[in-house]
């Protein structure tokens, strides 16, 4: 195994949530959550996957841990025994791949149990992995809590003892209590206040050091991004239509969508204000997502071929690794000045 | 008109008492919102901004009261002490909405799923102006034209839930705008929505402000949305306001320290992937459990004895104001 | 800097606020750990005077052999129909027997009846609730379905029917109780697992592979316990009324044992309604002072755990 091999290949994913209205329930619609997805996420790397409400990316996430069962293409992980189909999984076989591939969520309010301690809340995986005693798991939880910068006597008190910031440390120790490979962080710092996000966003790049782990960032904010992920994933309407390095994605934006987001964050430096795209309209809802490309409706420089025709992912020239986009009009020149300028 | 002041707050102390505990959440702020002008008031959780909002518009929860200070409202007939006005009483009525207006967080809940947007912008006219029935209708219809809400003559008749997210937000502006007040109050009015969707609204916010020279009170934990909107900032944590002034001189020249560690823990777009960002160390203390003094002392860098006494409000420069008792040095170290 | 508070009048509340921040001043500094749910219902007066009414009324049922002076089943044809005295607290009834006896015997078979109903359907209700609620499909709207059933009996007529084939008995009526109110627990329990089903820690317990009766049962019900123990008090009390009602008509437990209702059901005579109070008001006092006073706790335990009220 080399260090940047795929530690998982996601093949044309497809989740589709059916829609039910009526007396009967009958099946009316189908919420594409994420329509097609071609991903390798490489071992050790940070990958981010980005995207506004809708666009499928908590649902990529948890699909890729099987929480949410693909409707249709394959998860496949590749360990040291060979490579599995976990999309062709049963609950039963799924179990062993459970210990390698874990995730933190975003609320630190719901992500405890508050009827135990916190020793009671990460005990029971533990047992369920197979740590027989008691004394045992005591000193692996007081371990994992000193990972994460918290003190040991913190497993016998209650969640809501815990402030935010506390918590979804603890919700990291939890995920890494049995040694995984790999974490997919679903929003983990966005409920956050943005100076306990520093300390969380350091604390996951020690942990990715010094366990040799691989993470799938999932946010809405990219300035997290560029300074957290080796690579970047923008999502839309659940497709990815821009994968690059983090860096290019900044200095060499192609998809007309990520030039939007990018201009749109508020950037808090005086010196850097932005041209700010303004997009016209609404995020679209996936129950009845736009033919040809997604973007279309939206997009500044549509043209007829965008209405009709889904642009594939294709790979353009780049200084630094793969840069992938989907758009038809890639090839022509589109934005005319660089986005970002100083202002004068 | 404009740089009027249109509201003055002086020394503002707000407690909390549920469960039958006392929570300072304010104590001691002091501000002006000026005509035409946006003040936002930036801060994380616990720091008092949606209190402070509540404590001006009077919608404090019960278990609560002002134990001190003035909020004084300069209104086209002469000042007028709010603070001293019942909650409920008609006066407070007659501003609430007329003069001053807000708009909240999450415009889902905010707006009432049962009643059209129509009905819930008419219902506003209809209690603050004189209009009659289809000069209310034709009102709202052009109000959430000038919103930006596409078709406004079909949409004015339906219903919150077939509305988006950023769309909800517009129709909640469009109620807040309908009386034309004075002072727009705006309760982490984004936070909620996608980015694309936020600078839209932050458009539509900015040309409020030019066309009728509304004064804005923006409350926000977000640097970035300070930089783009602000003309003056506060900086408040727990309670107080650390640093204040006009936006160039606070995000460039900060003379707290936490001001200056805030700036320095987030990570800024265009800065690169080796921009170094520094975690505040410890969090914020327990409202009810405070620290005598200053505040930010546990967690600061530059802590001395005298913190332990909270430091007097001193002006850097007639409008830029900090409570630190080493303001100096940084101030010295910002000129460099 | 002016006082806010000058021009408007002082509220009680006023009055309130100001010894609790003057109180948190005076102890600033030092930490303090209160039980807050405790303070909670101890501030709650009428939970407390409730509190107070249920434990006397429970403990003297409880200890009817030590405080009656008189066996409440033994008929004394001298004192039939005597009004209250020295000798016979509550007077005597049509028999003879002592009131104030059998009222106290009484409590021990109604009490047993409400509470072991009480506890038993939410046994029940919780054990199919919990689980059925979490999994959700087929077994969930199984599970809807035969407790839609269960609920929409009519209760008297299930009692006439298991009288008829089994006789009058303590352990008939326990079971039809049971049969008929488990249905509301069991909705109440899933109510609250369909809420708590999308909590993150649920989903942080399903990506470990924990299987769906372990982070049912151990995980999730314990965060559902709060309503259902209310419920359970307030049970209780309804059925201790339902077995009142049912011994009334002479349907409920047999007529040799004494229970609140079937003391009661001597006021069906209008002479004994109008001539001989005593026999009836008593325990028709009794049993209202012990519904109430179960009412009250149970609206303190509510008003105990919810954090927007007072105290």
């Amino acid at each position: 195994m080399q260090p940047n091999d795929p530690i998982l290949k996601l093949r044309d994913l497809q989740v589709h949530f059916p829609v039910k209205t009526g007396v009967f329930k009958r099946v009316t619609g189908h919420v594409r959550a994420v329509d097609g997805v071609d991903l390798d996420v490489r071992r050790g790397e940070v990958l981010g996957l980005v995207g506004e409400s809708g666009c499928g990316k908590t649902t990529l996430g948890k699909a890729i841990l099987q929480l949410v069962r693909a409707t249709q293409g394959t998860v496949t992980y590749s360990g040291e025994d060979g490579e599995t189909e976990l999309t062709s999984l049963d609950d039963a076989g799924l179990f062993r791949f459970r210990k390698r591939l874990q995730i933190v969520f975003q609320d630190p309010h719901s992500s405890l149990n508050p009827a135990f301690t916190i020793f009671g809340s990460l005990e029971d995986p533990l047992r369920h992995y197979g740590v027989k005693t008691r004394e045992e798991r005591r000193k692996i939880v007081g371990d994992l809590l000193e990972a994460v910068n918290m003190r040991r006597e913190s497993m016998d008190r209650y969640p809501h003892e815990f402030s935010g910031g506390q918590r979804q440390r603890i919700g990291i120790a939890r995920a890494l209590s049995i040694e995984p490979e790999l974490i997919v962080c679903d929003e983990a710092v966005s409920a956050l206040d943005v100076s306990i996000q520093a300390q969380v966003l350091q604390l996951l790049m020690e942990l990715k050091r010094e366990k040799n782990l691989t993470y799938v960032f999932i946010t809405h904010d990219l300035s997290v991004t560029e300074y957290l992920c080796d690579r970047i994933a923008v999502m839309y309407l659940g497709k990815i239509v821009e994968l690059c390095d983090a860096e290019d994605l900044y200095a060499n934006t192609l998809h007309p969508y990520s030039q939007a987001l990018l201009s749109a964050i508020p950037v808090a430096d005086l010196d850097k204000k932005s041209r700010r795209i303004v997009l016209q309209g609404d995020v679209p809802s996936p129950v009845n997502p736009p033919s040809g490309c997604p973007f279309h409706p939206r997009c500044r420089y549509v043209v007829d071929r965008c209405k009709t025709e889904v642009p594939e992912l294709r790979r353009f020239k780049s200084a630094k690794g793969e840069h992938m986009a989907a758009c038809h009009l890639i090839d022509q020149p589109l934005a005319e000045q660089p986005l970002r300028t100083e202002s004068p | 008109m404009a740089n009027e002041v249109a509201l003055t707050v002086n020394g503002l102390k707000t407690y909390i008492y549920t469960n039958n505990r006392c929570n300072r959440a304010l104590d001691g702020v002091s501000f002006e919102i000026r005509q035409g002008k946006t003040l936002c008031i930036v801060g994380e959780s616990g720091c008092g901004k949606s209190v402070t909002a509540d404590s001006i518009m009077q919608l404090l929860p019960t278990l609560s009261r002002i134990e001190d200070g003035e909020i004084t409202y300069h209104g086209p007939d002469g000042p007028v002490r709010i603070d001293q006005l019942p909650r409920d009483g008609a006066k407070m009525r007659a501003i609430r909405g007329k003069e001053i207006a807000m708009i909240f967080q999450d415009p889902m809940t905010a707006l009432n799923p049962v009643y059209s947007i129509g009905f819930q912008i008419k219902e506003m006219l209809k209690y603050h102006t004189g209009l009659g029935r289809s000069d209310r209708h034709s009102k709202a219809i052009d109000l959430l034209r000038s919103m930006g809400i596409p078709l406004p003559e079909k949409r004015v008749n339906e219903y919150p839930h077939l509305y988006s997210g950023g769309m909800r937000q517009r129709a909640m502006i469009a109620i807040a705008m309908s009386c034309n007040p004075r002072i727009l109050i705006a309760d982490e009015p984004t936070t909620a929505l996608d980015v694309t969707i936020q600078a839209q609204i932050f458009e539509l916010m900015d040309t409020l402000k030019r066309d009728h020279g509304t004064a804005i009170m923006l409350i926000t934990h977000d640097m970035g949305v300070v930089a783009e909107l602000a003309d003056d900032v506060a900086v408040m944590y727990m309670g107080n306001i650390v640093e204040a002034g006009p936006v160039g001189k606070v995000l460039r020249n900060p003379v707290h320290p936490y001001t200056r560690a805030l700036l320095e823990s987030i990570p800024v777009l265009g800065r690169g992937k080796d921009q170094e960002i520094k975690a505040i160390p410890g969090q914020t203390p327990d409202p009810y459990n405070r620290p005598k003094g200053c505040q930010f002392a546990d967690r600061c860098a530059y802590r001395i004895g005298a913190c332990d006494q909270i430091p007097d409000e001193t002006q850097v420069a007639p409008d830029h104001r900090v409570m630190c008792w080493r303001y100096e040095e940084f101030a010295a170290d910002a000129a460099e | 800097m002016t006082d806010a508070n000058a021009t408007r009048p002082r509220t009680r509340r006023d009055a309130q606020f100001d010894k609790i921040r003057d109180r948190e001043a005076a102890l600033a500094g030092t930490r303090q750990h209160t039980a807050r749910f405790m303070s909670k219902f101890l501030n709650n007066r009428l939970a407390v005077v409730g509190f107070v009414i249920f434990a006397v009324i429970c403990l003297m049922s409880l200890f009817a052999p030590l405080i009656a002076q008189h066996d409440p089943m033994s008929p004394n044809l001298r004192v039939i129909a005597k009004p209250p005295s020295a000798e016979h607290w509550f007077g005597t009834d049509k028999t003879g027997r002592d009131v104030f006896a059998r009222v106290l015997y009484g409590g021990r078979v109604s009490i047993l009846v409400g509470l072991g109903s009480a506890l038993l359907s939410a046994i029940i209700g919780v054990i199919i609730g919990v689980y059925s609620g979490y999994v959700g499909g087929w077994l969930d709207w199984i599970a809807m379905r035969i407790s839609e059933i269960f609920m929409s009996f009519p209760q008297i007529i299930l009692v006439l029917l298991l009288v008829a084939i089994l006789g009058q008995s303590l352990l008939n009526l326990i079971v039809i109780f049971t049969l008929t109110g488990w249905g509301g627990i069991y909705r109440m329990a899933r109510a609250r697992m369909l809420s708590i089903r999308e909590e993150e820690y649920v989903q942080a317990l399903r990506s470990f592979g924990l299987g769906p009766a372990r982070i049912a049962y151990k995980h999730m019900l314990p965060n559902a316990l709060g309503p259902i123990m209310v419920n359970i008090t307030l049970s209780t009390a309804a059925f201790i009324l339902q077995e009142a009602g049912l011994s009334f008509l002479g349907l409920g437990v047999p007529l040799s044992i004494p229970t609140w209702g079937n003391i009661l059901n001597a006021a069906q005579d209008l002479r004994v309604l109008e001539q001989n109070w005593w026999i009836w008001l008593p325990v028709g006092a009794t049993i209202s002072l012990f519904v109430l006073s179960v009412n009250f706790i149970g609206d303190g335990l509510r008003d105990a755990t919810d954090p927007s009220q007072q105290g």
